[in-house]
């Protein structure tokens, strides 16, 4: 086994923006084709985490390595679903021209599109449910179609690991579904699906793995194994409550969107 | 059939002609993306800038076109040097360097004795004197332009659309940005003969916006965009033949009118 580089490994990263550390001392190693939750409070560090898997933000120190070599080195493994895409809506592309724009790294960035590259984006689309929404206008979808346009990108790329930042937070129901059924096919693909969640009860149920954070990393390893009151307790104080069935309830009415405000400033 | 004809029995009439299809297909394709990345103050501001570049070749009876390039390369490489670090906002830097250089290109040219002749010629250009080396000129740098953004067709797409996705595909947006600005100036640039300085900001948004209404994807917006600036060039040209107006104007007017009719059109499409 140890021969063998996990798809992952963060080796001792900080990250943050200027000056200011968000996340501090982050190691860890994802196996191979496994579902990782990444949970803990708002402005924990979670999209600052999936910001930097990607290379949109520098590390302050540290290394991260995907099948062994440094970040940057694999152009196509990774692909990346934003908590919300910072797209221009009223750009003239269709929901096929996004998903089409997940294979041109692939297909070569001087070439056209092949009948293998139409196929993937047309069962990309399909697996999503939005087949019949091809030819619309990114901009005409509701939140949740434009969120599985996306997704359908995202699979578009066949990417060895995939980033979901909050996929199930402010969507409707079958984009829920759509997106659980997403998580069990990359299962059987054997991509990694590293995805940040609000439900706790839904890392715990439907993830090997969870990561959880509050500005460092405060446990790693099967629900079980993580979700215990001492590291709960780490994470979110006192705003957790754990009902006698064992549902566990995070009282965050208006959550801080700090993380966000700094990418905006970084982004100008 | 003689009415179409009988302008073209002039040589320099052929060549304006040939000059303002050119311009008026490169000014509507890089208009796309104009229009789309919201640079339209820029392109206005690239065109201004210019002026003192071309009042100094004119001056010394240089060759404009290579006035005018220097001028927007200082510009921009200007502009570089007060947005670094944030000192000043992209928009105010523009704003001032813009009125600047626009002053100093007026100031330059009331020094000149034909004034009056020569500001309008800069302002609004002065299609039919297009001799043969700028036709050659305005050919070359056109198609090299245009050649550019149809092999940089899909970076330009992403980098437009989805900056994010452009970073994770680790595409060199930086490099794209500033290469789309150089092309964007020498778009200008040659424009200038056709359409005039103050003009060749129009050329750019107006066919542009027009084909925006009409289209719902980037290879076809561009395509519609290029026919209505090929087509408001012709049509300006022969307004211009026949009723003795500047040609920068008329065909600007004409490419303003494709533009109302497509408004008008996308409204009553809405509403029925």
């Amino acid at each position: 086994m140890s021969h063998i580089p996990h798809r992952l490994e963060v080796q001792n990263i900080s990250i943050g923006y200027g000056d200011k550390t968000i996340l501090r001392d982050l190691s860890f190693q994802v196996p191979h084709g496994s579902r990782v939750a990444v949970v803990g409070p708002n402005g924990a560090g979670k999209s600052t985490l999936f910001k930097a898997l990607v290379g949109l933000l520098p590390l302050q120190k540290g290394n991260i390595f995907i099948h062994g070599e440094a970040l940057g080195l694999h152009k196509d493994c990774v692909a990346y679903v934003p908590q919300r895409e910072e797209v221009d809506w009223r750009f003239p592309v269709t929901v096929s021209d996004v998903v089409m724009m997940g294979r041109f790294s692939q297909m070569g960035w001087f070439k056209q599109p092949k009948s293998y590259d139409k196929e993937m984006v047309h069962k990309s689309l399909t697996q999503m449910g939005i087949a019949d929404l091809a030819g619309r206008s990114i901009g005409q979808l509701s939140g949740g179609q434009q969120q599985r346009a996306f997704l359908a990108r995202a699979i578009a790329q066949e990417p060895h690991i995939l980033l979901m930042d909050e996929p199930f937070t402010g969507v409707d129901v079958t984009t829920q579904e759509a997106t659980l059924r997403l998580l069990d096919h990359l299962q059987e693909k054997q991509v990694t699906a590293i995805v940040s969640t609000h439900d706790l009860n839904l890392a715990g149920s439907r993830f090997d793995l969870v990561l959880l954070l509050n500005h460092r990393l405060i446990a790693f390893g099967t629900p079980k194994e993580v979700f215990t009151k001492e590291n709960l307790a780490q994470a979110f104080g006192n705003s957790l409550l754990v009902m006698e069935n064992g549902m566990m309830l995070v009282d965050e009415c208006c959550p801080p969107d700090e993380e966000h405000y700094h990418h905006h400033t970084e982004a100008q | 059939m003689s009415f179409l004809l009988e302008p073209l029995t002039y040589e320099f009439m052929q060549r304006g002609l040939l000059a303002s299809v050119i311009v008026g297909v490169l000014c509507a394709v890089m208009g796309t993306y104009v229009v789309l990345r919201g640079m339209a103050f820029l392109g206005d501001a690239m065109a201004h800038a210019i002026l003192p570049g071309v009042a100094i070749a004119y001056i010394l009876k240089g060759d404009l076109l290579i006035g005018a390039g220097v001028a927007a390369v200082a510009v921009a490489l200007t502009i570089g040097l007060f947005t670094r670090d944030g000192a000043v906002k992209e928009d105010t830097a523009i704003g001032i360097l813009f009125a600047a250089a626009l002053s100093l290109g007026v100031a330059l040219i009331s020094t000149m004795q034909t004034y009056a002749v020569d500001l309008s010629h800069i302002l609004f250009g002065n299609v039919l004197g297009v001799s043969v080396s700028d036709l050659w000129l305005i050919g070359g740098l056109s198609f090299a332009i245009l050649l550019t953004v149809a092999i940089l067709y899909k970076p330009f797409l992403v980098i437009s659309f989805d900056p994010v996705l452009a970073a994770t595909l680790r595409l060199p947006s930086e490099l794209l940005r500033n290469l789309m600005l150089v092309l964007l100036a020498l778009t200008v640039v040659v424009s200038l003969q056709t359409v005039g300085v103050s003009l060749a900001a129009a050329m750019l948004v107006t066919p542009a916006a027009t084909a925006y209404l009409l289209t719902r994807r980037l290879l076809p917006m561009m395509i519609v965009s290029a026919a209505i600036g090929a087509l408001s060039s012709v049509m300006g040209l022969y307004i211009s033949y026949y009723f003795n107006v500047v040609s920068g104007s008329a065909i600007v007017l004409t490419a303003t009118l494709f533009f109302l009719f497509a408004f008008i059109w996308k409204r009553f499409k809405k509403q029925y």
